[in-house]
């Protein structure tokens, strides 16, 4: 699938959250996205990164514009080397928690995505990896 | 560490969120408001998040959390001009908001406070 536009960020500090928040919903205006959907896809990126920040102690998000044929999309891979998520089946409840979170982080990410894929080792870390289609 | 203002006006406290909040300055904004119902003797509290542009699992339970705690501390909470976009999101990123009351601008919001404020000095709001 053709990647128009790749950049990386760090996510080492509550600030950073912010940040991945502003720079998803810039691209997603580039890329056109109504305000509902950049809404959706800023709500995501957000719930994702904190994860990313809280249970991976840190890590990095990958935001792609993609183009598949005449549709348009946005990917964002989050990614951290933490402790890995165990049972991710668990982990993908709503109200699952191991941070004292209300946890609709993984589950309401989802939701809010067209696609969404998960992939955790213990010990290693996880990734997560989410794209919503203009 | 920046903070978010809080206005006292007679015996509300009234907060605009005009920043893109990481969940550090959302916590001080919950500890700031919960302190200062009590040193003002507050007995209304309305949050204008008209500016937000999403809100997230985090900020929306620090938002059902300041409800909450205002409640114990005898006071009422409304939250204001939520945006439709970020009403749309918030349900089906799995958030209700069930313990928070809302309305749709400020000034509904300042006369469901009085409306509510009102009812508990007759001792007839009930629970809740």
């Amino acid at each position: 699938m053709p990647v128009l536009v790749s950049g990386q960020r760090q996510i080492q500090a509550p600030e950073d959250v912010v940040g991945v928040r502003q720079a998803v919903r810039q691209r997603a205006v580039e890329l056109g996205f109504n305000l509902v959907d950049q809404t959706k896809i800023v709500t995501a990126a957000s719930e994702l990164a904190r994860n990313t920040l809280q249970y991976g102690g840190g890590g990095t998000v990958r935001i792609e514009s993609l183009q598949e044929g005449m549709r348009r999309g946005l990917r964002l891979v989050f990614e951290d080397r933490g402790p890995g998520i165990p049972n991710i089946e668990l982990a993908m409840k709503d109200g699952y928690t191991t941070a004292g979170v209300l946890g609709l982080g993984l589950s309401g990410a989802k939701r809010l995505s067209n696609e969404f894929a998960i992939d955790s080792r213990v010990g290693e870390g996880t990734r997560v990896t989410i794209v919503r289609w203009r | 560490m920046e903070r978010i203002p809080i206005l006292k006006m007679g015996e509300y406290l009234l907060v605009s969120i005009q920043v893109d909040m990481h969940d550090r300055l959302a916590m001080a904004l919950q500890d700031d408001l919960t302190a200062r119902i009590v040193s003002a003797h507050a007995k209304g509290v309305l949050i204008d998040i008209s500016a937000l542009e999403m809100v997230d699992s985090f900020i929306g339970r620090v938002l059902g959390d300041i409800a909450a705690m205002s409640r114990v501390l005898d006071a009422e909470t409304v939250v204001v001009g939520m945006r439709p976009a970020v009403a749309i999101t918030l349900v089906e990123l799995g958030l209700s908001l069930s313990g928070v009351r809302t309305a749709l601008d400020i000034e509904r919001g300042m006369a469901l406070l009085r409306r509510r404020i009102d009812a508990r000095g007759n001792g007839d709001a009930g629970p809740g």
